[in-house]
């Protein structure tokens, strides 16, 4: 097939103008984190630092962030576990049930958001009677991370040699150190990849959280969204949001970074 | 060389203990396969499929209209409310439009520039795309919805931009709710469908077309049902994504409600849990459905 240099161009055209719808809302978000008018009027009458100011000073914020690093921490934890596992039994054996259980690994990503989260509620609070806490939020979170490590691991896996586990055997290692010494070196990036898709997944993630966190547990989307309907908080949520878009380029540096080391 | 005698056999038999669980396990792979799932598949089901499972049972419940107490008692109540009254028939409808709608045009504007990102660009602008694309992805959720809700704001930049033009904003309503929808998710689509045409090797486009095919055909007859699994692995991101959907609603949706709002107002402030639940089946038979057809083609490999 040969693309005419006409097809390139409208091609190369349409891809701008994509770039363009994708940039232009964050960029409206940029300016107006700096507009002077509390209802944002576009284009903003004078510009201010006020919002930034007061951003910084917020306590409320600040307890948000610590609440949402701190869950995404523990989730990312137990769905490395999880996901490393069940990769490993997925593509190593096969065996009746494991299209199941690679189902159900999908499932709670697959799923929309509320029904995991109305599940979940009902499952802590009617069935097992609990208290939603932060550990609700946690274990409702590795829940859906599972999926972003088995994935990795799982590519991973596919491509490693399986005969130099089986070297590392003759040569005498049990399955731990040959775990240890072997295939973990040669997970790492892929372990690394997978985690940060899960602690982006969890520190992003509203639905699922409203549904299994208690009153006092306030994670960062749920701070954003509480003040997003206040007239006098509004523009503060602005200059939250440039911060967290400015913040995504730091999981994107250590992916490319990754992917930078895998190809050489 | 000397050995003391206590403490060397404490060791050894630490390590041949440790040797020994080795050695029994790799001759029994059965035994090292229920172990390795043991502890997530115990997490999976004891947490998710249970409680998918009560929720189902909690549908068939019902709720005390003076105490708010939920009877445990069979009845189809609630399924006939949801299968019958207009309102969720509408609401459905509705959000199945909507969640169409927009991986409809998600996969519209996600193929021409996968396509130039795959085949076209330069190993170098490939890169720079691709992060492009990403950033956003990374970028909050919340972020992009309150990002639309200030574009289509009355004082907003689309008003400013198309009132020259005798045109208005939407507003907030259905079409706020599409086009954020569109926006959040597009990342999500883009990329799948750029990872599936990179994997169309080059050499059977060109092999194509040696053999007289022309572009059109060679789309038709080569990349479309190579790329099929991609673009369906897409379509469940954003589908999926959009039909549970509440928050974006409340956000740019004016007064409209889809399911998610629903499910959201009667475990919230109607305090009806088994209602919530039967509406919320929808969501789950629509999803169940769609990737029963969609496992054959292979697409959830490609998630």
């Amino acid at each position: 097939m040969r693309i005419s240099t006409s097809a390139k161009w409208v091609l190369g055209f349409i891809s701008g103008l994509v770039l363009l719808f994708i940039y232009l809302p964050l960029f409206v978000v940029l300016i107006n984190s700096f507009n002077a008018n509390k209802n944002m009027v576009w284009p903003p009458p004078a510009l201010t630092t006020e919002w930034w100011g007061k951003a910084f000073k917020s306590l409320g914020l600040w307890e948000a962030v610590a609440t949402s690093v701190e869950v995404a921490i523990a989730s990312t934890l137990l769905a490395l576990v999880l996901g490393t596992l069940v990769a490993m039994a997925l593509s190593r054996y096969k065996f009746f049930g494991r299209q199941v259980v690679s189902l159900l690994v999908i499932l709670p990503i697959a799923l929309p958001g509320i029904v995991t989260g109305i599940a979940l509620n009902n499952a802590f609070r009617t069935i097992l009677g609990l208290q939603l806490t932060m550990a609700t939020v946690i274990i409702a979170h590795a829940t859906f991370c599972v999926v972003t490590v088995y994935n990795n691991v799982m590519a991973r896996l596919s491509r490693m040699n399986p005969n130099l586990q089986d070297a590392s055997a003759d040569l005498g290692a049990g399955l731990w150190t040959t775990f240890r010494l072997v295939t973990f070196p040669q997970l790492r990036s892929a372990l690394f990849a997978g985690g940060l898709l899960a602690f982006g997944l969890s520190f992003d993630e509203i639905i699922v959280t409203t549904f299994t966190a208690g009153n006092g547990v306030v994670t960062l989307p749920i701070w954003i969204y509480d003040n997003m309907f206040r007239p006098g908080q509004a523009p503060v949520v602005n200059v939250v949001a440039v911060v967290l878009v400015l913040a995504s380029m730091i999981p994107i540096y250590f992916a490319q970074r990754v992917s930078a080391v895998q190809d050489s | 060389m000397t050995r003391k005698p206590g403490v060397q056999s404490k060791s050894e038999s630490g390590l041949s203990s440790a040797r020994l669980v080795s050695s029994y396990l790799f001759s029994r792979p059965k035994t090292r396969l229920a172990l390795l799932l043991a502890a997530p598949v115990t997490w999976l089901v004891l947490i998710y499929v249970v409680a998918l499972v009560a929720l189902l049972i909690t549908a068939f419940w019902s709720v005390d209209s003076f105490t708010g107490e939920i009877h445990m008692t069979w009845s189809l109540d609630n399924l006939q409310q949801v299968f019958t009254q207009a309102l969720y028939r509408t609401v459905t409808f509705r959000t199945v439009g909507i969640a169409l709608l927009v991986t409809v045009i998600d996969l519209v504007v996600a193929l021409p520039i996968a396509f130039f990102m795959a085949k076209i660009a330069k190993a170098r602008s490939q890169r720079i795309m691709v992060i492009l694309i990403l950033m956003p992805l990374w970028a909050s959720y919340l972020v992009k919805a309150y990002a639309w809700r200030s574009v289509l704001s009355h004082d907003g930049i689309l008003q400013w931009l198309v009132q020259p033009f005798g045109l208005s904003t939407p507003g907030y309503g259905l079409a706020g709710i599409v086009i954020t929808q569109a926006y959040i998710w597009l990342p999500y689509v883009i990329l799948p469908i750029f990872t599936g045409l990179e994997r169309v090797s080059n050499t059977l486009l060109e092999a194509s077309s040696d053999l007289g095919a022309k572009s059109g055909k060679t789309i038709r007859l080569v990349v479309a049902p190579l790329l099929l699994p991609a673009i369906i692995a897409a379509s469940i991101f954003s589908f999926s994504l959009t039909l549970g959907d509440y928050i974006t609603v409340n956000i740019v949706g004016g007064p409209n409600q889809m399911l998610g709002n629903l499910v959201y107002s009667n475990v919230g402030a109607a305090n009806n849990l088994p209602l919530a639940a039967a509406i919320a089946l929808i969501p789950v038979a629509l999803m169940f459905g769609y990737l029963t057809v969609v496992r054959k083609t292979g697409a959830l490999e490609n998630l």
